[in-house]
């Protein structure tokens, strides 16, 4: 079964959202809606980060948004990818300035991302590249592109023999839930997928090949428990496909770009803004992804996750926001970009690209 | 005070408020609660269908939103919380219907 699509990007819709300064109004209470919440910096400094200002841990994680392009355009999505971003895509410059920086400083992880970052003409040989560097590679692959086309069908071979991580998103363990997100035919193929990296080994005890699932909650309500919904998803997976995997990550949804809209479309925006203050979590602010990871954009821009990059928010470091300009010291020094959305991140058992973060 | 129903959905979230006429009481109704719904041996999961059904069965509109989103947050999914309220009507079906057995004994002791 093939993909239908869900809903067209925010860009090709010609929407207001796609200007990431009107998605920035919007959550300060100066387009749409009027409703001003408490200040995030605030928050955190009562969360005892002295100033309101939350700076990194470490460099650990080189996080590679390698393009919008996506087989998939999910309702939620806060790339705003879909088939119909081919503009953005990472060129083999850039991707040599990654490997150069890899290869300059210890950073020990490099997380790829999109888009459906295997779409990237150059993916293939910026994760061998990767993983000559002695770099752990994660992938965050939608599962459907496997099935997409012929050509993707080695890719679980590819992953496997790479020793790529894989994780996925799975928003749920019924088909309807899965496809009301990310667009009717999806969930039939992900279970295929997920069958077809089972059969090369992932998920599988004593290969070393992981396959972790990310669930994200199909509408304006904030994930549960990660323990019990991993629990769940195995239990029902294995029963109804046979299917094995690693760990469930359970990850809040964002109050921007096309998630953004619908918050805005079914009259939950502000009530889901709400829900996320209410439930700010001061010890989950340490945790958060930000203070150990460095976004870098298709055109090599440099951020401090890949939501801030969605909103046009660089670092904050004057003259040296570019792949070109990369200096580890500088970075590792900087003042986080925080913002309203970053309630996101810090709600209930916190959130951020690996799961929950306290 | 004007009041046009009984129902506000803004009274859910004053739930809390009702510790200010009662305060000893209504601490320790809210420490129970939080201990009965906590994964036990039952799953968290399992508690909030079990909720929804009831919610269902005393038909209060306050714990079907409630319980209907903490359904979703736990991970349950449109079919599962349908045949929680499936339960929840037959349970009160038959306990209508099972009273038919005190019909039967009543017409049997005064029939030929």
């Amino acid at each position: 079964m093939s993909v239908h699509q869900r809903t067209k990007s925010l860009h090709a819709r010609g929407n207001a959202l796609s200007d990431t300064f009107f998605q920035l109004k919007v959550l300060n209470g100066k387009e749409v809606s009027d409703a001003r919440f408490p200040a995030f910096s605030d928050a955190i400094r009562q969360a005892g980060f002295p100033d309101g200002r939350l700076k990194p841990t470490a460099i650990e994680i080189f996080q590679v948004n390698v393009g919008k392009l996506c087989n998939q355009s999910c309702a939620h999505c806060h790339v705003d990818a879909g088939p119909d971003r081919r503009a953005e895509n990472m060129t083999k410059e850039n991707f040599d300035r990654c490997l150069d920086i890899l290869s300059r400083y210890d950073i020990p992880t490099v997380d790829i991302t999109g888009g459906a970052p295997e779409l990237n003409p150059h993916f293939r040989w910026f994760v061998e590249e990767c993983r000559k560097l002695g770099k752990h590679v994660m992938n965050r692959c939608n599962l459907t592109v496997i099935l997409s086309n012929p050509k993707y069908r080695d890719l679980p071979q590819f992953f496997a023999e790479n020793r790529v991580e894989i994780v996925s998103s799975l928003p749920h363990y019924s088909a309807l839930r899965t496809d009301s997100q990310r667009g009717e035919g999806v969930f039939e193929d992900s279970v295929k997928a997920l069958q077809l990296l089972n059969g090369v080994g992932y998920g599988k005890e004593d290969t070393g090949l992981k396959i972790n699932l990310v669930y994200n909650p199909t509408g304006a309500f904030l994930p549960g428990g990660q323990a019990g919904l991993e629990a769940e998803f195995k239990r029902q997976l294995k029963r109804k496909y046979d299917i094995e995997f690693n760990h469930l990550y359970a990850i809040t949804n964002m109050p921007i770009s096309r998630f953004l809209e619908y918050l805005l479309e079914s009259g939950n925006y502000e009530t889901y803004m709400q829900t996320l203050i209410d439930a700010f979590n001061p010890g989950a602010v340490a945790g958060v992804m930000c203070r150990n990871t460095i976004s870098v954009s298709w055109d090599g821009y440099l951020y401090d996750c890949d939501f801030n990059q969605m909103l046009g928010l660089k670092v904050n470091v004057p003259g040296r926001a570019h792949l070109s300009d990369f200096d580890f010291e500088t970075l590792a020094n900087r003042d986080i970009v925080l913002n309203q959305h970053c309630y996101g991140c810090t709600a209930g058992a916190g959130s951020g690209c690996g799961g929950q973060v306290a | 005070m004007s009041k046009k129903h009984y129902f506000d959905p803004a009274d859910l979230a004053k739930f809390g408020h009702i510790t200010a006429w009662q305060k000893s009481m209504g601490d320790k109704f809210f420490a129970w609660y939080g201990e009965v719904m906590k994964e036990g041996a039952l799953t968290e999961r399992e508690k909030a269908l079990i909720a929804l059904a009831v919610a269902h069965a005393i038909q209060c509109p306050y714990c079907i939103d409630a319980y209907t989103s903490t359904c979703l947050e736990k991970g349950s999914d449109e079919e599962q919380m349908m045949e929680a309220v499936h339960v929840a009507a037959a349970i009160r079906a038959g306990s209508s219907l099972v009273y038919g057995t005190q019909m039967m004994n009543h017409a049997e002791g005064m029939t030929m």
